[in-house]
């Protein structure tokens, strides 16, 4: 069943008895040409892409709990592609490109908003760095703009230039950047996906990788053995796990990010805006609620939740900035499981056992990256040969010293 | 978190810096014929476990000592804090 504007007048008329489920709830067959793993935002792109770009069948999505239940879910819903490096800027703008169609592409209202994103400088040299930054956005097709003090100040009258230590000296801005309703992202693909034929398995934890003579040959499940010829990980934080079953050790860390959430206000944050140098970046949402965070907790998590001395630090940074923030009360606060790599960028590869590829290391930023990622795996996994806006994030860099380390930090994964 | 220094008892963790896998205490041979195979395991792969992991932290806001902590990853409950020099000891890696 389409969605539409007519559907919604006539469902309307009707009591709205006429909705189905969004999609089908499939048990697993004993074969598929292709099981992914994790059914978050990365997974079913992947799915999605791999059905309607690719034309392949007999696809599987397999997550353990329900989809949109990971990452995908408590994200801060930021889109934008305002990287540096060759490896990454290419990608992210394939990436945002793909937002901007994606509703009519899916079907499905994802309330898509670019309303833009600025991030704050305060010295010369941060200044040059972003300069740098936005020209190397405009030479790979994107779009940035330095915004002097003055014109942000018109857009955001709120914001504390004066602060003794952070003195707001411009700011570059991404126009076409903003938000995407996080679960929406989720449910488009998912519906989008089943409808072109993929199974969308819930409830159903992989434990275990079966490989035999250098091929992996399906997943064990808590729902039972299913086979696969190609089977593709896409678990983001759970990416050690999972590839562990494979004996596989990752450049990868686990690690917590916090989120929060203020009760709903009229409308007051036009856009995203972001503080790097005082851990702290916000938006409003569609809801009111001012949704923000700042730096991951920084040590090996898989708890799902941080501790109180990084709230505290993202609240300073924003009572810097931002002094009304003070006057909303916080509602809520949660944290989901990064995969930090060790240096920041994301690997979309096969491995070196046959049948098996693996996508991971989204440290922070995945959310955005969503409709290229499923995108490249998908053209991965389909063809066997890396999209050509994701050469870059193979396994072997750290090997053979291509690292894409977009902040210079070397192989600290907190300090990414 | 607290962590329950073994020589100042217990301590905010954000006194500390976090480093990682206490494994990183054992620095490969340069002069192994597998030198270049252990480094590059060394630098850039971890076990990254959901369980029990034993971490380097660094008490840069007190006496500089670093610490091994074993850790749950799953619930941040810290159950053992050594002084990471004993720990090198015990393992022939220091004097
Ligand atoms: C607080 C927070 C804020 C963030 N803010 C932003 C932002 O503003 N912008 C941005 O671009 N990115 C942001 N991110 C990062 C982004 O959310 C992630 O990088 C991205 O969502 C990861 O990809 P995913 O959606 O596929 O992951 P997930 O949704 O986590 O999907 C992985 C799925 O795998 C499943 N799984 C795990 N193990 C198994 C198993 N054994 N068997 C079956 N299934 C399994 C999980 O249940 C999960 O559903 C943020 C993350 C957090 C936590």
């Amino acid at each position: 069943m389409a969605y539409s504007g007519f559907r919604i007048l006539r469902e309307a008329l009707r009591g709205h008895r006429g909705w189905g489920p969004a999609w089908r709830d499939a048990a697993p067959k004993d074969h598929y040409d292709y099981v992914i793993i994790g059914g978050g935002g990365h997974g079913l792109a992947t799915a999605y892409y791999l059905a309607s770009v690719y034309k392949q069948s007999r696809i599987a999505v397999v997550e353990k709990g329900w989809i949109g239940g990971g990452n995908v879910g408590r994200n801060t819903t930021i889109i934008r592609s305002n990287y540096l490096l060759e490896g990454n800027e290419p990608f992210y703008e394939f990436s945002l490109k793909l937002w901007e169609g994606l509703e009519q592409d899916l079907n499905y209202n994802a309330m898509v908003s670019q309303r833009g994103i600025l991030n704050l400088v305060h010295t010369d040299a941060q200044r040059d760095a972003f300069i740098r930054r936005g020209n190397a956005m405009i030479l790979n097709g994107a779009d940035a703009e330095f915004m002097s003090t003055e014109q942000i100040v018109a857009k955001y009258p709120f914001l504390n230039v004066n602060n003794a230590r952070f003195p707001i000296k411009g700011g570059l801005a991404q126009h076409r950047g903003g938000t995407v309703r996080h679960d929406a992202v989720a449910w488009g693909y998912a519906r989008a996906a089943d409808r072109l034929g993929v199974d969308i398995i819930q409830n159903c934890q992989v434990t275990g990788l079966r490989i035999e003579n250098g091929t992996c040959l399906g997943v064990d499940t808590t729902r039972g053995f299913i086979g696969a010829t190609k089977v593709a990980s896409c678990v983001a934080g759970s990416s050690s796990r999972i590839m562990q079953m494979a004996g596989m050790r990752l450049p990868i860390e686990s690690h917590v990010l916090q989120a929060f959430v203020s009760e709903g206000l009229k409308p007051i944050l036009p856009g995203v805006i972001t503080f790097g140098a005082g851990h702290f970046y916000c938006s409003q949402s569609d809801k009111g609620g001012l949704v923000f965070g700042g730096d991951i907790d920084g040590y090996n998590s898989y708890a799902q939740r941080g501790n109180l001395p990084v709230i505290e630090d993202v609240c300073e940074g924003g009572m810097a900035i931002f002094p009304n923030l003070g006057r909303a009360r916080l509602l809520r606060s949660w944290g989901g499981i990064m995969d930090m790599s060790m240096d920041g960028s994301p690997i979309i590869d096969r491995t070196h056992i046959d049948g098996l590829y693996f996508n991971g290391g989204w440290c922070y930023g995945g959310f955005k990256a969503t409709p290229a990622s499923g995108y490249a795996y998908a053209h991965l996994l389909a063809t066997d040969t890396p999209h050509h806006t994701a050469t870059a994030y193979r396994l072997d860099r750290f090997r053979t010293g291509h690292m894409i380390d977009e902040k210079g930090m070397g192989n600290q994964p907190n300090l990414h | 978190m607290i962590i329950i220094h073994p020589l100042l008892g217990p301590r905010d963790s954000s006194e500390f810096i976090y480093k990682g896998d206490a494994a990183l205490i054992n620095r490969p041979d340069w002069q192994a014929s597998d030198a270049l195979d252990q480094f590059i395991d060394y630098g850039y792969l971890r076990d990254n476990p959901a369980g029990l992991h034993r971490e380097l932290w660094y008490h840069e806001q007190g006496d500089r000592s670093w610490l091994v902590v074993t850790r749950d990853t799953t619930t941040h409950e810290i159950t053992q804090v050594e002084l990471a020099r004993d720990v090198a000891r015990r393992q022939g890696r220091s004097t």
